[in-house]
């Protein structure tokens, strides 16, 4: 099956491990066979705890289809340093978004969603309302 | 006037301070943070002044664009995005003139904390970076040597707040009695303009 047109999903985390996992968990979670373009983006680039820029930029052009890319951070530096390149405006992909979204709920709802064909928009607001899933 | 020399004087001394008080910007780190602001800040002016003694930008706001992106891109901490972004905005309000008096400097300045005000939310009295760089830019009217005197009382008044913003916010009233490292460093920034135009004196800056 062609990946073409299916939003491309990026998730940046301090850690390494915790975007690498996430990304397999969503997959997993979304179902054998998808074809859904992940892209984990985590640490620094010498494999600290911290965030990368270059990997952030490297993700979201990896997993970019045309359809825009939705982005999902955990904290802090790693929220500060999307909003800042797209803000710079030429270093990510046309079409990407910043999802305001709890970081593995979100992913997983994300990647669900775009594996269906849905838009930007769908794949954002289903992230999105992984807020509203209470627990307790 | 302040031509593009003015700005490539600024950051380089700007990477000096921060490279002069990176244990004391880590330490400061330390007890409300995740002890890595001053090596953090080191890699990325270090970046940054590789950058423009290989190919200096030839206009003010282009060297503040590039050390902006820089910042962004190396440091991997909070303060990248927030100095990055302080620099950009500050160096794109300054477009493309290749000299720019002090009122501009003042002007484009405020518009690059208004624009780290709104990346980050924090507010005067959030014990951040702001706390230094809001009375800086008022005061820079005035003169250089006025906008380090009170960015470096604005650091110093950090220690007695809370955290309202960051990681050291997290530790509710256990952050009051430091002083807020991304203000003093902030200070650092704001004092290299004193460093850059010491070495301007003669030549009508």
């Amino acid at each position: 099956m062609s990946e073409a047109g299916l939003v491309g999903i990026v998730l940046v985390s301090h850690s390494a491990a915790v975007a690498a996992s996430v990304a397999e968990l969503a997959k997993g979670l979304a179902g054998a066979g998808t074809a859904v373009p992940v892209a984990p983006a985590g640490g620094t680039e010498s494999g600290d705890f911290g965030t990368s820029a270059e990997l952030i930029a490297a993700a979201a052009a990896s997993v970019d289809r045309g359809a825009g890319v939705a982005v999902l951070t955990d904290l802090g530096s790693a929220v500060l340093t999307v909003k800042a390149l797209l803000a710079e405006g030429d270093e990510l992909p046309e079409g990407t978004r910043l999802v305001d979204a709890p970081f593995v709920e979100g992913a997983v709802a994300a990647v669900v969603t775009a594996s269906t064909g849905a838009d930007l928009a769908a794949v954002e607001a289903a992230a999105a309302e992984a807020y509203a899933y209470r627990k307790v | 006037m302040l031509d593009a020399d003015f700005f490539r004087r600024w950051m380089t001394a700007a990477a000096a301070s921060v490279d002069r008080e990176a244990e004391r910007l880590t330490a400061l780190d330390s007890p409300i943070g995740d002890a890595d602001h001053g090596s953090n800040l080191q890699r990325g002016f270090r970046a940054v002044t590789d950058a423009l003694a290989k190919e200096p930008p030839a206009t003010p706001g282009a060297v503040l664009t590039q050390a902006g992106r820089l910042l962004i891109s190396t440091v991997g901490g909070a303060s990248g995005p927030l100095y990055g972004t302080l620099l950009r905005r500050t160096g794109k309000s300054l477009g493309d003139a290749a000299e720019v008096d002090a009122g501009q400097l003042a002007e484009a300045l405020r518009a690059g904390v208004d624009a780290v005000r709104q990346l980050g939310g924090a507010a005067p009295g959030d014990k951040t970076m702001i706390d230094a760089l809001v009375p800086a830019v008022e005061a820079l009217g005035d003169s250089f040597a006025a906008a380090r005197t009170a960015a470096e009382e604005g650091a110093v008044a950090t220690t007695p707040l809370q955290a309202r913003k960051g990681r050291a916010s997290y530790l509710g009233e256990r952050s009051i009695g430091h002083q807020d490292p991304g203000a003093t460093s902030a200070a650092l920034l704001i004092a290299a303009l004193v460093d850059a135009s010491a070495e301007t004196e003669g030549d009508g800056e």
